[in-house]
């Protein structure tokens, strides 16, 4: 029983000037082992705090988030993170990078080496152990950050907008990578993203999230990922049903920007 | 002029000053060509290559002007060679005329007189302001008014043409005719028998230029120069002279004794105007100096010195164009009793006998003050053994130290035996080490930084992380950071002694200060993302500190450290000036109190390789340390 579960989930954040911020109110929701879940919504509803609270940097102001059925009290190696910049160690090269977490937990060093290599070859960048990272593309960069993370062997994957930064052709290659790897390993992925074709390729299942408080709006059980692991990705974008949803999501979350423009006039 | 192609020396002097003036040309041509191309190239292309033309120019021009610098006294021997034998001569009229030119607006722009009675009234006006304010009593009011009135018509009468004796004045018209009369006997330029014949031996038996030291020869060799020499002993007297002459008629004495006299009464009744007394009393004294004259009173003797200034530059001729191109920094007469190239007065020291000094000082048998600037010495092993060890160690042995016995011999016990070993009181070998006044230097602004960043580092970078850390530091360090590190430099001296310590903490005090706020910036400027990142990938807090937060300042950290360098190098050499007995600040110091340009010059030149060299190797570290600054 390794799900994700998060039952009726607050949080409130108080500014220094004494005003309470409602970011997210009663989320609840339950992730089963190897699902690939992907949070969609407008800026503002929520996302990356919902990511912070089951990546343990926040606690809740109520309710609570288990893992395996522990409670999350703060960060673990269990739930690893990529986000968006890489947030690389620039002062380290890609193979010093990737093993760091092992380093940390001081396991033998020869079966760090074969690891790196092992995750260098898996995400592509097989021969760059000893370029410096700030050497890299954005596009490496990330693969570096995936590499560093998935080394680890965590029970569940945390995506900030890993994709964001990156150009359209160095994104779709990155969206492939990321679906070989749910399918290779079977870990269970849950990424945020502010673009609507990225939560529908990514996404086994699919959160789109209010915002003011931030909340659970719809939830949609989605086929595009599992076709994606067939076929190209343009082929699956070009769709029927897929043009369908992503329009049907745009739609919600164009109201919800109109609502809170018309809010806040 | 064409005898100086007769010694080799002259020919290659000659040559070489051809080829200077042909670079200082080139370099303006180039410079001016590749000026020219300036605008094209910022617009098409190689901005460095726009940057080519001025630097050119100011790179062949400076470059240019040292070699002058350097070589302009040996082309002035070369070509001009009696030309500072007689610029010796020029120099003594010149020295004569000092004490009469100075009452005059040649090199001032008032007259004494003038200037005298400005000062004198201003300070009555201060005066009669103290005695109507309330500090005195009417009574006391009414007794010393008067006094600072009579004061002050005694000074203005000075002024007055009314109260001009006739013998002063004839002692003016006097003094006027003879400067004339030896204004008269230069421009005729003729010399006695005895004269040219002094001249003639001086030629054949005194030394030449820079042959001996002082370097050049005091009595005239020339007809030019020996017409100066033979002015100078009466105009010498004329000055003198001139200086005696006061402004005092018997009436003005008589006045003046008549105040002393009440000035002494006032302060003799009233012990409260004591004071003020004294004031009036000192105000008597420079008014009775008698040196302001009626307005026209000096004018003869203005008039025949102007004449005699212009004669004498007449007569000078082309030699004060080679005074001002090939010798330069000062005048030739040094202390007022010999011509030399190293006058005290000369601020800018011959760069070819400044080297020579440098490489004399840098044979570590002489060193400075018997103290080599750099050199290798053999120390022997137990010293440092000592210095390290504390001694206190021999007290924690058990027992009891040896005491003396009846035959006066003193045995030795584990305890004397440890002690011996804790005071380096032991045989060893002997090993190199550095010493001299640079390395003494370097040591201080090294050891003070090396304890500047072992302890303020980690200060630092805990005040970054924790709020508690940096809420109870932060004060205490703003206590003493915003002194400058100068001000605070007697208190330590003093508490500390001026041998090493007290300098290692000063400057410990500066680099700890700008270490901590380099690593605090560091350590407050690591990315969140980079901390959350490492908390997912299973690190403690020490770990991440060790391994984000420390590599992630380093940056920062390391131009702290630059920084540092810079400000303890400054700080040191000052505080070596104020206490000491070794160092390059000492060494410039004990230049300083002795005038002698040559040694300021080598420690300002040793201090600034130094500095520049630090900055180099720290350049170098930066560039190797952390290639990824900038592009993270």
């Amino acid at each position: 029983m390794s799900d994700l579960i998060a039952s009726h989930v607050d949080m409130t954040f108080t500014m220094p000037s004494g005003e309470q911020v409602h970011a997210l109110q009663d989320v609840s929701f339950t992730l089963k082992e190897g699902e690939l879940l992907s949070v969609l919504g407008p800026s503002g509803c929520g996302k990356t705090t919902l990511l912070n609270l089951i990546a343990g940097f926040l606690r809740p102001t109520g309710g609570n988030i288990t893992l395996n059925n522990n409670e999350i009290d703060g960060p673990g190696v269990e739930r690893g993170m990529v986000f968006q910049q890489g947030a690389l160690f620039e002062w380290l090269t890609v193979a010093e990078n990737v093993d760091f977490g092992l380093r940390m937990k001081k396991s033998p060093k020869a079966e760090n080496k074969r690891k790196v290599e092992e995750w260098l070859d898996i995400v592509g960048l097989q021969g760059f152990g000893d370029t410096p990272t700030y050497q890299l593309s954005g596009g490496m960069q990330q693969r570096v950050a995936l590499a560093r993370c998935l080394i680890n062997d965590p029970d569940v994957i945390l995506m900030d907008e890993p994709l964001g930064a990156l150009d359209a052709l160095t994104r779709e290659k990155m969206q492939s990578l990321v679906l070989k790897i749910w399918k290779e390993t079977g870990k269970t992925i849950m990424i945020i993203t502010h673009s609507v074709e990225e939560a529908l390729l990514l996404g086994e299942r699919l959160f789109v999230m209010a915002p003011r408080p931030g909340r659970l709006h719809k939830e949609y059980n989605l086929p595009f990922a599992e076709w994606g692991l067939q076929q190209d990705l343009r082929e699956v974008k070009k769709h029927d049903e897929f043009g369908r949803v992503r329009e049907e999501i745009l739609g919600m979350i164009w109201n919800m920007e109109e609502e809170i423009m018309g809010k806040s006039a | 002029m064409s005898d100086i192609f007769a010694s080799p020396r002259g020919i290659v002097v000659g040559a070489l000053f051809i080829i200077l003036i042909c670079t200082l040309v080139w370099a303006i041509i180039y410079g001016r060509r590749l000026a020219k191309n300036e605008v094209t190239d910022l617009v098409f292309g190689n901005p460095m290559k726009a940057m080519g033309g001025w630097h050119w120019v100011i790179s062949g021009v400076a470059t240019v002007l040292l070699l002058w610098l350097y070589f302009s006294w040996d082309a002035a021997r070369a070509f001009f060679p009696n030309a500072a034998n007689e610029l010796c001569q020029v120099a003594k009229v010149d020295s004569a005329l000092i004490p009469m030119r100075s009452a005059f607006p040649f090199e001032e722009r008032l007259l004494r007189g003038t200037t005298l009675l400005t000062r004198d009234a201003t300070q009555l006006q201060i005066l009669r302001k103290q005695v109507e304010g309330d500090r005195f009593t009417d009574e006391q009011k009414a007794q010393t008014l008067p006094l600072v009135d009579r004061l002050v018509d005694l000074q203005a009468g000075l002024a007055s043409p009314d109260n001009f004796a006739p013998e002063t004045s004839a002692a003016l018209e006097d003094i006027a005719k003879r400067i004339d009369a030896a204004t008269a006997r230069l421009d005729a330029a003729e010399l006695s028998e005895e004269e040219l014949a002094a001249v003639a031996s001086a030629k054949e038996t005194q030394a030449s230029w820079g042959q001996e030291k002082p370097e050049v020869p005091d009595d005239p060799v020339t007809e030019r120069g020996a017409i100066f020499t033979a002015v100078a002993p009466e105009l010498e007297a004329i000055s003198s002279d001139f200086t005696k002459v006061r402004n005092t008629s018997p009436q003005f004495l008589a006045e003046v004794e008549s105040l002393n006299a009440d000035i002494k009464i006032l302060s003799d009744n009233d012990s409260s105007l004591k004071d003020f007394g004294k004031q009036l009393n000192k105000m008597l004294k420079r008014i009775d100096d008698g040196a302001v004259f009626p307005p026209g009173a000096l004018d003869s003797v203005e008039q025949s010195l102007t004449k005699l200034h212009e004669t004498s530059l007449e007569k000078q001729g082309s030699l004060k164009l080679i005074d001002a191109i090939a010798m330069p920094g000062g005048n030739i007469l040094a202390g007022n009793t010999a011509c030399s190239e190293q006058g005290s007065g000369r601020w800018l020291p011959k760069p070819s006998d400044t080297i020579a000094t440098f490489a004399k000082m840098a044979d570590p048998s002489i060193g400075f003050k018997n103290i080599p600037l750099l050199s290798i010495k053999q120390k022997p092993l137990a010293e440092m053994v000592g210095f390290v060890v504390p001694d206190w160690i021999a007290d924690l042995v058990p027992g009891s130290y040896p005491r003396h016995k009846a035959d006066g011999t003193v045995g030795e016990n584990l305890k004397s035996k440890v002690l011996n070993v804790a005071t380096g009181n032991f045989a060893s070998w002997s090993v190199p080490i550095p010493t001299g006044h640079i390395w003494d230097s370097i040591m201080r602004v090294v050891t003070g930084l090396f304890f500047g960043i072992l302890f303020g580092v980690p200060l630092g970078l805990l005040m970054g992380l924790s709020r508690l850390a940096k809420g109870f530091f932060d004060p205490l360090i703003e206590l003493y950071r915003p002194v400058p590190p100068l001000a605070w430099a007697p208190l330590i001296l003093t508490i500390f002694g001026i041998q090493d310590d007290g300098k290692i903490f000063l400057l410990f005090m500066v680099a700890f200060a700008i270490m901590v706020i380099s690593a605090r910036t560091g350590a407050t400027g690591t990315q969140l993302s980079k901390i959350h990142a490492s908390h997912s990938l299973g690190a403690s807090r020490w770990q991440i500190l060790r391994n984000v937060i420390l590599p992630n300042s380093l940056p920062e950290i390391l131009t702290g450290i630059r920084i540092s360098i810079g400000v303890c190098w400054g700080t040191l050499v000052a505080a070596e000036m104020l206490a000491g007995t070794t160092g390059v600040g000492f060494v410039e110091n004990v230049a300083r109190k002795q005038s002698d340009y040559e040694i300021i010059w080598i420690t300002i030149i040793i201090l600034g390789l130094l500095g520049l060299l630090f900055d180099v190797i720290m350049r170098w570290i930066i560039d190797k340390t952390i290639p990824w600054r900038g592009k993270g």
